[in-house]
């Protein structure tokens, strides 16, 4: 009896002592940290893409719309068809004079590579102000990850699912149609060089003016105050010559303008002699001409990624904390 | 780095001021190691506003605070990296399991995995969740969430842990189990946290010190009791059957008792401690041969106290939109 108490009093204190160790585990003297400016980066960039890509919905639903477009408008936009009953002329060197491609649908194949982009970067920063609505940035903050990670990780997430999404309506288009002679592994790789410049810089843009905002009508509303502007005022869906002047300045200020411009040179070869033989065929007064050459895309793309996302990181420390 | 017995906080004259508005006006407090130390205070009177700038969240408009030996200003850094912080709002991203927040909080902190990964599993398991672990958080009740919050703000091993509102919107039986979760963290791992509340019972039955806050200033510091006993002490009301002699002088002639009142057949008495008084009493007034025929003991409540000292009921203010609206949701999603 005596003994089977002295036993199981044992028990407990050894099962006491287990629980202690136990315990002492889980709050045991803290392990070495990583403390490298850009710890947590990739975690909270993760953190997004996680939720991006276990929706799916999400994502068919922001590739309906350029499939669309490129579907309908860009089928139906048949300008050869009007001319080719004139003698003389033939549908490709039309198209090619007017397009500098062989047909509007490849023309606009390459604006809807610039069109996914800025529909998926404007809403780099919509997630910003969830965040921020819903309490996990504040919970971020009280956390040492750098502030500049955390605008940065959005930037990031916006630039890895626009890019996916880029490549996937590349693929459409290929399928639908899309003129692929001047492919190639530079010219495809240049072409994506373009586009991460591209969104890099807008989604700096778009998370920079979230940043103080907490409320999602807003954000819409400065979404589509800029994005209709920042699409028509472009090269995306129409040739420039056939625009009056003043558009035409616009469009010279227009950051999508030039990666569209890029984009067409690089893979459709709209730079190409062949356009200007068309034009001197058929003397067009309207002939498609380039923005600028792609180097000069290039610079311009590579000026204004290194503008937008210097600011945000800049604007970031002031603005995240109060 | 803190010696047993000394400060984990250090506040002296901190405010902060939004464009017109002293949200917190120069507080001066002190936490000592190992303590739950409360902020009590009506919505609006800065409890939170406080917590943000400890908290590093927000920049002080003046005042100085140290927190585990860091100036909040100078070393914000130092300061994160040694605290917990579990905010009123429900932050864990619903699209993601359990132990995937509470990793990337590890991640945030810069916790290597080799680290985090077991011992976010043995933090879910201390706060009953590790069923739930791998569920995504939006299937989680309002209890569950709250103690996944009080989970995350634990991966990083910190000395001092922040709640704010810990209970907000809970029902009795969760507000119980959190209230355990909270006084284990004190009494098994030595922790010392710092919570807001503006439920009086809440402070009453956690904190060993109380900060009474109102308007951004501290009215009253002291232990629940302390803070009760300031208002008079318990009452003692004892009845006697026949009118005997007046033994109003003798009764406070007792250790402890404060004041004496007679009427017809009754005793009114004020003692520090009404327990021990009320055995000496009975003692005192059996031995002249009267008899008691009743006899009850009041404690003060801590309300009683904090209306002495605010002059009003808890009361809500108006708060900022946002404010509003998260509190809305955080008392939303807490009844789910």
């Amino acid at each position: 009896m005596a003994d089977d108490l002295t036993r199981s009093t044992v028990t407990a204190q050894e099962q006491a002592a287990r629980q202690g160790t136990e315990r002492e585990k889980t709050f045991r003297a803290a392990p070495k940290l990583n403390k490298s400016p850009l710890h947590g980066l990739w975690a909270l960039t993760n953190r997004d893409l996680i939720k991006w890509y276990k929706n799916p919905i999400q994502l068919i639903i922001s590739l309906v719309q350029p499939v669309v477009w490129l579907g309908l408008f860009g089928k139906a936009f048949n300008i050869a068809a009007l001319t080719t009953n004139i003698s003389g002329v033939s549908a490709a060197e039309v198209d090619l004079a007017s397009f500098g491609t062989s047909s509007y649908f490849s023309y606009l194949a390459a604006g809807m590579l610039a069109f996914i982009i800025l529909f998926t970067a404007a809403f780099a920063g919509m997630s910003v102000v969830w965040d921020r609505r819903f309490g996990f940035m504040n919970k971020a903050m009280s956390t040492p990850v750098g502030r500049g990670s955390i605008v940065t990780a959005k930037v990031l997430q916006s630039v890895v699912r626009s890019l996916i999404q880029a490549a996937i309506v590349l693929v459409i288009a290929v399928v639908l149609g899309m003129d692929t002679a001047y492919f190639s592994v530079f010219s495809v790789v240049g072409t994506f060089v373009m586009l991460f410049l591209m969104t890099f810089g807008l989604s700096s843009l778009f998370v920079m003016l979230a940043l103080r905002s907490s409320d999602w009508q807003t954000q819409m509303a400065i979404i589509n105050l800029l994005n209709l502007p920042l699409l028509f005022a472009s090269n995306a869906m129409l040739p420039v010559t056939i625009m009056p002047g003043w558009l035409k300045t616009v469009i010279r200020f227009n950051p999508v303008s030039y990666a569209v411009d890029g984009v067409r040179q690089m893979l459709l070869g709209t730079g190409s002699s062949a356009v200007s033989n068309a034009c001197t065929l058929l003397k067009d007064t309207n002939c498609y001409t380039v923005l600028a050459p792609v180097w000069v895309d290039f610079a311009v793309l590579v000026a204004f990624a290194a503008l937008l996302s210097a600011l945000g990181i800049v604007l970031s420390w002031r603005l995240l904390s109060k | 780095m803190t010696r047993d017995g000394e400060n984990v906080v250090d506040v002296e004259n901190l405010s902060k001021v939004f464009g017109s508005l002293k949200a917190v006006d120069g507080v001066s407090f002190q936490i000592r190691e190992g303590e739950i130390f409360g902020f009590l205070g009506p919505n609006g009177a800065g409890k939170t506003t406080t917590i943000n700038m400890l908290t590093t969240l927000i920049r002080p408009s003046g005042g100085k605070a140290v927190i585990n030996g860091y100036d909040i200003q100078k070393h914000a850094t130092e300061v994160r990296r040694s605290v917990g912080v579990v905010p009123q709002e429900y932050t864990a991203d619903e699209d993601l399991t359990g132990i995937q927040n509470i990793l990337l909080c590890g991640d945030l902190y810069g916790i290597p995995r080799s680290d985090s990964g077991p011992h976010s599993r043995e933090l879910l398991k201390l706060v009953g969740l590790e069923e739930a672990a791998d569920r995504k958080v939006s299937t989680y009740s309002g209890g569950m969430r709250r103690r996944l919050e009080l989970a995350s703000g634990l991966i990083n091993y910190p000395k001092l842990l922040f709640l704010d509102e810990p209970t907000l919107g809970l029902d009795v039986q969760t507000r119980t189990a959190v209230w355990d979760y909270i006084r284990m963290l004190k009494e098994e791992y030595h922790m010392t946290l710092f919570l807001t509340t503006h439920y009086l019972e809440e402070a009453d039955s956690l904190c060993d010190r109380i900060a009474i806050i109102d308007h951004g200033h501290i009215i009253r510091v002291g232990s629940p009791s302390e803070l009760k006993a300031s208002i008079g002490g318990d009452v003692i009301v004892v009845g006697v059957q026949e009118a005997g002699p007046d033994i109003s002088q003798e009764i406070a002639g007792l250790p402890l008792v404060k004041d004496v009142k007679k009427s017809d057949h009754e005793y009114r008495i004020k003692s520090e401690i009404g327990e021990e008084s009320s055995i000496q009493i009975i003692d005192l007034i059996r031995s002249r041969g009267l008899h008691v025929t009743k006899i009850s003991l009041t404690k003060p409540t801590l309300d009683e106290a904090y209306l002495e000292f605010t002059g009003r009921s808890i009361r809500d203010e108006e708060s900022s939109k946002m404010d509003a609206f998260k509190q809305r949701v955080t008392m939303m999603r807490a009844r789910r």
